[in-house]
């Protein structure tokens, strides 16, 4: 193990984000497996393991798939590497329980990344958790110099307790750009299967002796961790607050307090509590900084430490340095300070939209002109369909919970909700991940749902990457394409109650919806229009806006294509002296693709084709 | 030397983060150490980008805080609007006057700010406004805009503008030699927007 490789280091510094720098180090050292499902903010960490030939790489269909085949992997002795963002870990979890108690033999690194934030997620969650529930060690770097340095520790550190390791990341790791310097790299070759029964088939018989094993193993760590060289102790002049904090919150509390003295923790788990102790004794008042649970400081307290955390400091979100000055002014009675810069303006918000001529759109609109439907939906870019103008989604909870959702809401109906039909809506990606077995339950146990497959041939709400749906692999290569249809088929669907169709056309949709949901058993709508962003899309001749013509009926601003702009408002007054409003649009031509779906119910046929001019705006990206 | 902040904002696919990397580059050329931070919910989709440059002899925590950031560039008017309070007194706005309506304010939920540049002046901040759009237009290539809005930046650097033109080459001169006098152009035109606006402030008011 270990042999280096000559020529190999790089001269120059490099400026990588955290998730670059993760992926750079498990090549570096000498991973030879990485699996990982997309999802924000740890996606890249694939994406750029995949840039490199010497390993294998691939995305699975989940987390835990993704989790296992890193397991099998490492059973054979070889470094392996998983991805994953908070929830996916979850998804995995079932595998992590008892990974932990087979323990591993090449090195394994776990690295996932919490949404701390929360820019792109449904929940903020402290994946740190899993380090005392599965008992694994925890690093937390700081930065992206330390993500490289620390993954290069943690598959060391696994393979010295053969265990696997969590590298916890947060948004602020993973997307922040900072100089990094790689080490050496090594070579690592995988030492071979051993079977063994007793250490791989975990039947409780087997299981059970090994249970002790782990709380050795955890003793070990805890001796480990109080004497790492990650959990620096740094002294200071201004002793009145000691802090504790660990991943960026250490940044922020440097940046904001120079002189006070820090227990860095970037191997967090086990905490190394005597550390700490020696922190307590050296200040007035201890404060731990934590993103974003009180983990640290419950358990300092528990061992006899007193210190602040979350009686002061908030539960969630960063912990910037403007969160951290007021709060620890408060603590030492000082004034908190002032604001200097320009009040805050309120300008309108921009919330996420579907881009310009999505397939999705088509669903919505169609879906918003449905009544009495009541609609589970699923994560994805679809999600977006619960906005405006279309507010054509019930919910959003899970990968892949539209399905099972769905089933409930059928069979807990009562009167209130007798008349009603039930529709799932389902992207391609999050249907493979975790939605075909929920199919399968809501046709086994009769479910009356009608689910909208949308397959868009992309994962694209994590920016177009690859699946089993797609025909494609990680390195964009020809591979197995599932047939959506044939699929829902051996699920048990009724062949004549599975249709596959193009959403662009509304009135298709439109009968095919109404038809389906009438017949009281489970039928599927698959959709076949790619997501505009990858290269399957084709964009055709664009559209305008004859001015002369449009009456400002405001149909087409009901698809809710970003291309088309209001350039007036009026109010008409009708005979009956009911005032309507009346929108007159302009459509965006150099944005356009030509879909057509606005053109469909603009009735005066005031959108017409356009010759195809360049973009007008620079701001515009010419798809 | 202190650190020097620099905020770039705009919306998602506008090419925020791909100045802020130019920009980084330029930084690092120099041996600065240098951090830079995306807060970009979606951005993808339509959604409000910032970048956060930090650049100086050593770099702590990623983000600008409110009040700290030096210059303020704004690719589109009223996410300028939106940023200006990041800027420290005596703070500098360099701002596009193109304007992106969202979706939310076309079915009329919303309204877009009349006059974003007139309400960034107000709070006291030295504004420069100009049509990156246009010009980038004029040169041929809309795509130049980005290249554009760094020239506009390239006088209010704490190095030689020269430092970033060559950052901004380099891009290009690698994988598309034939745009590289024409960046070169784009550069300048933004260089001389700001310098003129100086001169003028009225003519170039947004
Ligand atoms: C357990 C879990 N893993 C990953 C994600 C991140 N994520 C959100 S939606 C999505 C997939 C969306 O793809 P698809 O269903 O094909 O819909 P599209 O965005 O293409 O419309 C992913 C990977 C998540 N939210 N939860
Ligand atoms: S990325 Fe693809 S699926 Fe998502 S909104 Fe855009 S076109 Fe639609
Ligand atoms: S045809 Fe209409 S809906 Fe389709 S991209 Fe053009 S403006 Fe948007």
């Amino acid at each position: 193990m270990g042999a280096s490789l000559p020529g190999s280091v790089a001269a120059n510094r490099l400026f990588l984000s955290g998730n670059e720098a993760v992926a750079l180090a498990a090549r570096d050292a000498g991973c030879r497996v990485a699996a990982a499902y997309p999802g924000t903010p740890s996606t890249e960490i694939l994406e750029e393991l995949a840039k490199y030939p010497d390993l294998y790489t691939e995305w699975s269909v989940n987390e835990k798939v993704s989790l296992e085949v890193a397991l099998g992997a490492s059973m054979v002795g070889a470094r392996a590497l998983c991805a994953m963002k908070h929830v996916g870990l979850n998804v995995a979890s079932d595998a992590l329980m008892t990974m932990t108690v087979t323990g591993t033999e090449g090195g394994l690194v776990i690295a996932v990344a919490d949404d701390v934030g929360m820019s792109s997620s449904q929940n903020e969650q402290d994946s740190r958790y899993w380090g005392r529930f599965a008992h694994l060690p925890v690093f937390e770097p700081a930065d992206a110099q330390e993500a490289y340095d620390m993954t290069r520790a943690a598959f060391a550190l696994s393979e010295a307790h053969r265990c696997p390791v969590i590298l916890r990341l947060t948004t602020r790791i993973c997307h922040v750009k900072g100089r990094v310097q790689p080490r050496e790299r090594e070579l690592h070759e995988p030492a071979g299967f051993v079977k063994d029964a007793r250490r791989w088939v975990m039947v409780p018989g087997n299981a059970k002796p090994r249970l002790p094993l782990m709380y050795q193993r955890d003793e070990a760590l805890r001796v480990h961790a109080e004497a790492s060289e990650w959990n620096p102790l740094y002294q200071g002049t201004d002793r009145r607050i000691g802090f504790v904090a660990s991943g960026p919150a250490y940044m922020h509390v440097r940046e904001a307090f120079p002189n006070a003295p820090v227990l860095k923790l970037g191997l967090s788990h086990p905490l190394p509590v005597e550390r700490a102790r020696e922190l307590a004794r050296q200040v007035d008042e201890v404060l731990v900084v934590e993103e974003t649970e009180p983990l640290v400081e419950l358990e300092l307290r528990a061992a006899g430490i007193a210190c602040r955390g979350k009686d002061v400091l908030p539960r969630i979100g960063e912990l910037a340095p403007d969160v951290l000055r007021p709060v620890v002014a408060g603590l030492l009675g000082e004034l908190a300070p002032t604001a200097m810069h320009a009040a805050l303006q309120t300008v309108f918000p921009r919330p996420p939209t579907m881009c310009v001529a999505c397939p999705h759109l088509g669903i919505y609109y169609t879906l918003a002109q449905l009544r009495n439907i009541n609609i589970s939906g699923d994560i994805g870019c679809y999600s977006l369909g619960a906005g405006q103008p279309w507010n054509a989604l019930d919910s959003c909870i899970s990968m892949g919970a539209s399905m099972g959702v769905a089933l409930g809401m059928d069979k807990g109906r009562g009167a209130a909700d007798a008349k009603k039909s039930v529709v799932a809506v389902i992207g391609d990606s999050t249907f493979l991940h975790m939605g075909m077995q929920g199919l399968l339950d809501i046709v086994w146990n009769r479910g009356n749902v009608t689910v909208l497959l949308l397959d868009n041939r992309a994962v694209g709400m994590t920016g177009g990457q690859e699946n089993p749906g797609t025909g494609r692999d990680i390195h964009g290569e020809d591979a197995p394409r599932v047939d959506f249809a044939r699929l829902c088929e051996a699920l048990g669907v009724k062949k004549e109650r599975i249709r596959v169709l193009d959403p662009y056309q509304l009135p298709v949709l439109f009968k095919a919806l109404r038809e389906e949901t009438k017949v009281p058993e489970p039928s599927v709508i698959i959709t076949d229009r790619p997501c505009v962003l990858i290269d399957h899309y084709e964009a055709t001749q664009p559209y305008k806006v004859v001015t002369d013509k449009c009456t400002g009926c405001g149909n087409c601003i009901d698809v809710g294509c970003p291309a088309i702009h209001v350039t007036r408002r009026a109010t008409e007054v009708k005979p009956s002296g009911k005032g309507v409003e009346l929108a007159f649009v302009r459509i965006e031509t150099s944005a356009c693709t030509g879909c057509g779906l606005c053109v469909q119910p603009c009735a005066p046929e005031a959108i017409v084709h356009a010759a195809p001019e360049h973009a007008v705006n620079f701001l515009y990206k010419k798809i | 030397m202190s650190i020097t902040n620099i905020l770039v904002c705009g919306i998602g696919g506008q090419g925020v983060m791909t100045a802020t990397e130019i920009l980084a580059e330029a930084a690092l050329s120099l041996g600065y150490d240098v951090k830079k931070t995306e807060v970009a919910g979606m951005s993808q989709r339509g959604g409000v980008v910032t970048s956060h440059l930090r650049f100086g002899p050593q770099v702590l925590s990623p983000q600008i805080m409110p009040g700290d950031a030096d210059l303020l560039v704004g690719f589109e008017a009223a996410e300028a609007l939106r940023w200006a309070h990041m800027l420290k007194p005596g703070g500098v706005a360099l701002v596009n006057v193109g304007r992106l309506v969202p979706p939310v304010v076309n079915i009329g939920l919303y309204d877009y700010p009349d006059d974003p540049i007139g309400s960034i002046r107000a709070l006291g901040i030295e504004t420069h406004a100009f049509d990156a759009s246009a010009m980038a237009q004029a040169l041929g290539n809309v795509r130049l805009g980005n290249t554009v809005m760094l020239g506009a930046m390239a006088d209010r650097l704490p190095f030689p503008a020269g430092v970033l033109l060559d950052a901004v080459l380099a891009r290009f001169g690698a994988r598309k030699p034939q745009l590289v006098d024409v960046n070169r152009l784009a550069f300048e035109r933004g260089r001389q927007a700001v310098a003129a606006g100086e001169a003028q402030p009225a003519a170039l008011a947004g």
